[in-house]
Parts: structure tokens; sequence; C-alpha cells
């Protein structure tokens, strides 16, 4: 536990060492930012869509107890930009991209291929995990924006078109309790997280032993890794960032 | 030290290196020295860590004690950048080939020429396809690795490897698992690039009949060190023990195969 953090620090310290230092590889960037942000587009817009509806539905239903279903609105929309559409995302695309970066990067290394880049006199590390984390970092605060509007836009169709709120009271309903900080901190956890997932899942391709049966173990942890450290880390987060 | 004959310098020189995996020593205070310009083969059974001793080289392990110099700087004392530098001397041929599975052949084989050089795009084809000539596998840039036989993956595996045109190639095991033909194929490829580069070579092998076409010199790997160190010749007329299992094959006078023979 104790070794597994310091090895993640000492990536850490070297893929930040990586991005500040030549070569910058922006074909590479730009490659990564659409396979981690680009196709997790319909993933996250699902997701996202779905978490809304579902709370408009619940909250509701909780609600109608107290004669609060006024607040429907603020409560989707406070929920979402602050806690679910970040979290949620996180998980998603750590489903997506970041079990892929461990399965590549393991195959890289079992393959040689990691190997074949020192020999070639290239720092895998800066080569492999600076566009990686990078593309995680900035590609996931713009999902979450896609999945704020999403989330506000599940809970209002359920809201209005299910159980028969007034849309414009609705609308004006959720912006009305909204502080600039709500979105702020969201996108905060959501660039945290964007890196955690694409260090962590490069961090297990990358130390990957044992031909393919050691890929899918590095896949399968990096997935349970990174979601454990997406849910604790959001806990700390939240305290530090209210 | 002085500097003032450079040829006396070897290429590369190992000096009491050690290294243990999970407590088991591979090797154990090995001694080598490859001068420059010549062809060392290291021969040695399966699983004797002949693929490490070659990592040693190349600075892709470290050795537990020991130093690993190359052109007489030790690798180990020098920072990482200084060590990526010394790199680029080298050359070196992985087991499968460890192409990049992501980039074509001929970005494979342009991959050191675009990060290391300031070549343009014109000078970098021409290059690829120089070097794709001197494997004979010309004009199959556009081709990806997993259209390729492993014969062929080595092959552009090599011409990988000669692009920046290195001083010390590294052969790790160049034909192990591949018929009579293409190692042939593969050992005349080697043959053609010693003598259009003139490098120093170090190959690793467990294959007889390679070692005796590429080497001008032979080793023998055992027990964690360098056994024996003769030229060709002597090394096949040796009636060192270890050297006439190794060459006629009896596991018989091996330690740890006899048993086997001995409970019948």
């Amino acid at each position: 536990m104790l070794e597994g953090f310091g090895r993640f620090c000492e990536l850490l310290y070297r893929t930040i060492l990586g991005a500040v230092r030549p070569p910058y590889d922006l074909k590479a960037l730009r490659d990564q930012v659409v396979r981690v942000g680009v196709d997790s587009v319909p993933v996250v817009f699902l997701t996202t869509l779905f978490t809304g509806a579902v709370m408009a539905l619940q909250t509701f239903n909780g609600f109608a107890r107290f004669h609060a279903e006024a607040y429907v609105g603020s409560v989707v929309a406070i929920s979402m930009l602050r806690e679910l559409s970040p979290v949620l995302s996180g998980l998603m695309v750590t489903g997506r991209a970041g079990s892929a970066m461990a399965a590549e990067l393991g195959t890289m290394r079992v393959t040689e291929q990691i190997d074949a880049l020192v020999s070639l006199a290239t720092d895998p590390v800066q080569y492999l995990f600076v566009p990686r984390v990078l593309a995680g970092i900035i590609v996931l605060p713009m999902l979450v924006v896609l999945g704020n509007a999403m989330g506000i836009g599940g809970g209002y169709l359920v809201a209005v078109k299910i159980l028969g709120a007034n849309p414009v009271i609705y609308m004006d309903n959720t912006f009305q309790y909204l502080r600039m900080n709500d979105l702020w901190s969201g996108l905060i956890k959501a660039a945290f997280f964007g890196g955690l997932l694409s260090l962590i899942g490069c961090q297990r391709g990358f130390d990957t032993e044992g031909g393919a049966e050691g890929v899918g173990r590095s896949t399968t942890t990096a997935v349970v890794i990174v979601s454990l450290a997406i849910l604790v880390s959001d806990f700390f987060l939240t305290k530090v960032l209210f | 030290m002085g500097a003032a004959d450079v040829t006396a310098v070897p290429a590369v020189r190992l000096t009491g290196v050690s290294k243990a995996f999970g407590g088991k020593n591979v090797l154990s205070g090995l001694d080598l020295e490859v001068p420059v310009g010549t062809s060392l083969v290291v021969l040695g059974k399966s699983g004797v860590g002949k693929s490490v001793l070659l990592k040693h080289v190349i600075g892709l392990l470290k050795p537990d004690s020991g130093r690993v110099e190359v052109g007489g700087v030790d690798i180990w004392s020098v920072s990482a950048r200084e060590r990526d530098q010394i790199r680029r001397r080298f050359g070196m041929s992985f087991q499968e080939g460890a192409l990049f599975d992501s980039m074509t052949v001929g970005e494979n084989i342009s991959f050191p020429l675009r990060r290391h050089t300031r070549m343009s795009v014109a000078q970098v084809r021409d290059r690829v396809a120089e070097c794709l000539e001197l494997v004979r596998l010309p004009g199959i840039e556009a081709k990806g690795p997993s259209e390729l036989s492993g014969g062929m993956r080595r092959r552009v595996g090599f011409a990988r490897a000669i692009a920046l045109k290195p001083e010390i190639l590294l052969f790790d095991e160049p034909t192990t698992g591949l018929d009579p033909i293409n190692t042939d194929a593969l050992v005349r490829v080697i043959q053609k690039l010693r003598e259009s580069l003139r490098p120093t070579a170090i190959t690793i092998t467990h294959d007889l009949k390679v070692a005796f076409q590429v080497a001008d010199r032979v080793a023998l790997l055992e027990a964690g060190r360098i056994r024996i160190d003769l030229p060709p010749a002597d090394f096949e007329a040796s009636d060192d023990p270890r050297v006439v299992a190794f060459v006629q094959g009896d596991s018989a006078m091996d330690e740890e195969t006899a048993p086997l023979e001995v409970s019948g």
C-alpha cells in the first residue's frame, strides 16, 4: 500500500518533469484528447441525463412529503454540478479510458515496446504518461460541463413532462440558488479526477508483469484503484472546496 | 585514466555486475569487455540470464552492484539525460521485434529520426527506405506490424535499430523460434549490417550455427558469469567440459539437468 503510494509519487514527479521539458508532443496530446474525451461523450451524455432524471423523480417523491416540490430543480442542479456530474463522469471515463490505458501500456510492457522506447533514447514516462495525463486533466472538466447540462436537462424533462411542473417556474428554481462556486468546485474535482485516472491507469499498465495474464490483472486493478481513489478523494476535495 | 588512445577504451565494459530478481542471483560478479568493432556472441542456456546481460549493457536494467561502462563512461554515474545521449549510440533489436503496434512500419523506423534529428520529411523518408533496403524488405513502409510474419517483424526491428547509424548493435535472440530459411535470411542481414556499418555488436543466442556465422568472439554465460571468451574456431575446438556439453547439447554433463538422467 505504502509502496504503491511511493511509486505513484515517483511517477507523478516524472510526469510533471516530462511535461515541462521539451520535446512537447502536441500531436500525441491531440490524439489522447480525442480518445479520452470525444470518445467518452456518449457514455457521459447518457449517464448524466438519466442521473438527472432519476434525481428529479426521487427528490420529487421525497419532497412532496413536506410540500417542498418547488425545490426539486435546485436540488437537482446543485447535486449535479457539485457532486454527481464530476464523480460519475470520472467513474465512466475510468471504465472506458483508464482501463484502456492500463491495457495498452501493459501490452507495450510485456511485448518489450517500452524497453524499445528506452533503447531509442526516449523517456517512456514523458512519451506515454504526459499526453494521457494532460488529456485527462483537460478533457474531464469539459465532459463535466456537458454532464451538468444533461443532468439539469434530464431533471427538467422528468419534472415538466412527467410530473407536470411548470416549465418556467422549474427553470427559475433551478438557477435561483446556484452559485458560481458550485460550478467551479465541480470542475476542479473533474480536473483532479482526470489526472488521477490517467496517471493510475498508466502506472498500472507501465508496471505490468507476467504476460497476457498480467495485462488483465493491471486493467482490473487500475479500474478498482481509480474508482476507490475517486470516491475517497471526492470526500476530501469536497471538504476543502466546500 | 587517460584518454590517450581512444581505440584502447572498449566500446562496452562490465565490471563485477551482479543482479538478483526476487532473491535469485542471475548475474553474479560478471566481467565482460567488448573492444570497438568486434562482434561478440554470448551463448548460454535458456533462462541463464543472457537477455538480462544485454539489458544491462544499454541501461534497461540497473545492476545491484558493479559498473557498466560505455566508451569509458559509467552509465549509472551520469544523469538520465546523459544516459539517453549514450543510448543513442546503441541500436537494439528485441526478441519479437518489439515494434510499436500503434504505428506503421515506416513510422516505426522513422521514430528515432523524428525524435532525435532535425532531418526533413524527405530525408527521413529516404533514410527509412534505405534501412528497409538493408534488411531486404523494401517498400513495406505502409504496412502495420500485425500484417508481418515473425521474421519480417524482427527485420523491421533491425531497420529501426540502425536508423540512427549506431556504433553498437545489440541483438537479443535474433533467430529464436524462426524456421531455418528465415534464420538464414536473418543471419545474412546481420552479416550485411556488419559489413556496411562496421559496428561493435553483441548478439545473444543459444543457436551455435548462428553464433559461428556472425562472431569474432564467442563467450559462454553460465551461473551468472562469462566462463569462456574465445575466437569461434578456438571455442569450437575447446575441450572445456562446459563448452563440450553446450556444443554437443549433452544434458548428462549439465549439473542442472543431470539428475534426470541418473534417476532411470
